[in-house]
């Protein structure tokens, strides 16, 4: 069974592609949707097309859908679409899937099913690196707070820290918003480091 | 207790009203909360509405009928009680391409029959076929520009290639040479003649002096479900409509579109389409066109089921839907006026007493029956000057000629 991404996202193709592989499936392309994908495309003829829910080139590929000559076939989106929690998973996990091949519609279903839980699983480390990104903004965030309270109050780190620490408890807040509060006081008064 | 209502949108000026609904409290004077999500294609927001992943969409008017139809996928039973806007497209053509037409673009956009001839005489010219972005294959640009290159003789499927992209990549697919020109919504065209990357050719407003543009799409079963949420949120538009419209907010409305969330483009862009001072070529003069686009004023939000069946005229005259009475009802009944006049009962929103009306018969402004206050109708011409009677389909289409 041939089936081809369509994602610009490498990562996110990637990932796509190794599960697929991993679960015994080797026909399988990566076509970015760029200039004339479509064409390419209609050359492969695919029985299955995967691609991002977001993708803004998703209306162009339903038009070449309907207008295509070599792939004027029933279309059928999400699979089975009277199966509402699978439909309600994909879109969740951003995928959609356009089986081409009208006539193998049960064959695609374990396609589509491990699709959505390789999306699932991307979206969880993109939002694990987004943290990990975040964490370390907020750690120099905090940092940069303590140099002040060091440097203006003579504190050491350690009492620096409580200082933010036991700040954040008073007013309920997170130490990294305190923290970021003193540094924006302190640009305003000129006192930066 | 405050509701919270999703609604799906693409970031285009015609979510104006959506915005400054959330944006300038309207909603929560209302007691709701919009939650607005931003989507980059039409069958993303299509596939979200019907599948229950918001409550409401800013939608193209035919792509609303087409789904109710069954002709883009999964069919549903869509309801429109609220016009968002009507006007605000532009055509738009890359720079040397609009060699071949009328230099001065004021004459240009002041005779679209002219133009559209110039334009078909041109196509002989080029060596190949032009390539022009439509939205939405479904979308009343894609209606609009068929109906624009058919006066002049241009048969839309074979003369032309209308390629299908979605409004914010039209100006990348421009620069890369993949389309010769585009019918969108503003800022696009804008941003493409800013960028000196295209000229415009054709607007709107003046193929279809009051052309149906983006309307409030809901699944049937939900409106009838949560009918006073919807009423609520009915009124909360109108008056943010009505606040759109007053050109004392224009540059208040552009910077909040402007906003990343939202268009994502600089508010100057966004304010002319706006305040209808239209740059035509880089660096000329803007163009006044006052009407080039509404939100309020003539019950512009009134969804009209002739309007309905316009659409329906145009899908049944590409050969798109089979004409029959049973599909004629299902897309006349995809407008709710019903539903409008229920929500808006007690406002002081000029009530229109019909639902019906002929469509492009209005030449000069229109004092109209109405329920309350006073409603004048703008101009409404096409500008091949047919009049569309809802109750004479099959005459109209017949006065298009043989199908091909």
């Amino acid at each position: 069974m041939r089936i081809v991404i369509i994602d610009d996202s490498g990562l996110r193709a990637t990932v796509l592609e190794q599960g697929l592989r991993d679960a015994g499936y080797d026909d399988i392309h990566i076509v970015p949707p760029r200039g004339a994908f479509v064409a390419r495309l209609e050359r492969m003829a695919p029985d299955v097309v995967l691609m991002d829910l977001g993708s803004p080139s998703r209306d162009t590929l339903e038009e070449m859908l309907i207008v295509s000559r070599a792939l004027a076939r029933p279309i059928a989106m999400f699979v089975d679409q009277s199966d509402e929690a699978m439909i309600g998973a994909a879109i969740d996990a951003g995928v959609s899937a356009y089986v081409v091949d009208g006539l193998r519609k049960e064959r695609v279903k374990p396609v589509l099913e491990l699709a959505v839980r390789r999306f699932n699983a991307f979206a969880k480390m993109q939002a694990e690196l987004n943290e990990a990104r975040t964490a370390l903004s907020e750690r120099k965030i905090i940092d940069r707070a303590k140099s002040i309270l060091m440097n203006q109050r003579n504190l050491s780190e350690q009492d620096a820290y409580a200082l933010l620490r036991s700040g954040a408890m008073n007013q309920g807040k997170k130490i990294v918003d305190v923290a970021q509060a003193l540094i924006t006081a302190s640009d305003l008064l000129g006192g930066g480091i | 207790m405050t509701t919270t209502v999703k609604i799906a949108f693409l970031p285009l000026n015609d979510a104006a009203v959506l915005v400054a609904a959330r944006d300038m409290g309207f909603a929560e004077a209302e007691g709701l909360d919009l939650e607005l999500v931003r989507t980059t294609s039409w069958a993303t927001l299509r596939d979200r509405l019907v599948f229950g992943q918001v409550h409401a969409a800013q939608m193209l008017a035919p792509l609303a009928i087409a789904v109710t139809l069954g002709l883009s996928q999964q069919p549903a039973a869509l309801a429109a009680p609220y016009k968002l806007n009507v006007n605000g497209n532009m055509l738009v053509m890359a720079t040397d391409f609009a060699q071949a037409l009328d230099q001065s673009v004021a004459a240009r956009l002041a005779d679209p029959l002219g133009t559209a001839h110039d334009f078909a005489a041109a196509i002989g010219l080029w060596r190949r076929k032009p390539i022009i972005g439509v939205v939405h294959r479904f979308s009343s640009h894609s209606m609009m520009l068929r109906y624009w290159l058919a006066s002049a003789g241009i048969d839309p499927d074979r003369d032309v290639v209308l390629r299908v992209l979605p409004p914010s990549l039209t100006v990348e697919a421009l620069r890369a040479g993949e389309i010769d020109g585009f019918i969108a919504g503003e800022p696009w065209g804008s941003a493409a003649v800013e960028e000196g990357l295209a000229e415009t050719v054709a607007i709107g407003e003046r193929i279809w002096q009051r052309g149906i543009e983006k309307i409030l799409a809901f699944r049937e079963a939900w409106l009838e479900d949560n009918a006073e949420t919807v009423d609520r949120l009915l009124r909360a538009l109108a008056r943010a409509a009505v606040w759109c419209d007053n050109p004392a907010n224009h540059s208040a409305l552009a910077a909040l579109l402007a906003n990343p969330r939202y268009v994502d483009q600089p508010a100057e862009l966004i304010g002319r389409a706006l305040s209808g001072q239209i740059v035509a070529r880089s660096g000329e003069a803007p163009i006044a066109h006052p009407d080039f686009m509404l939100f309020a004023r003539e019950a512009t939000f009134f969804p009209w089921r002739s309007q309905a069946l316009w659409i329906y005229s145009q899908l049944v005259r590409w050969k798109m839907v089979e004409h029959s009475p049973d599909n004629a009802a299902k897309a006349g009944a995809v407008f709710r006026p019903d539903i409008f006049r229920r929500a808006l009962a007690e406002s002081d929103v000029a009530m229109p007493g019909a639902s019906m009306k002929l469509e492009g018969a209005v030449d000069l402004p229109l004092a109209v029956g109405s329920r309350r206050g006073e409603l004048t109708l703008g101009p409404d011409r096409f500008f091949d000057g047919r009049v569309f009677d809802p109750e004479k389909i099959d005459e109209f289409l017949a006065g298009f000629g043989a199908p091909r």
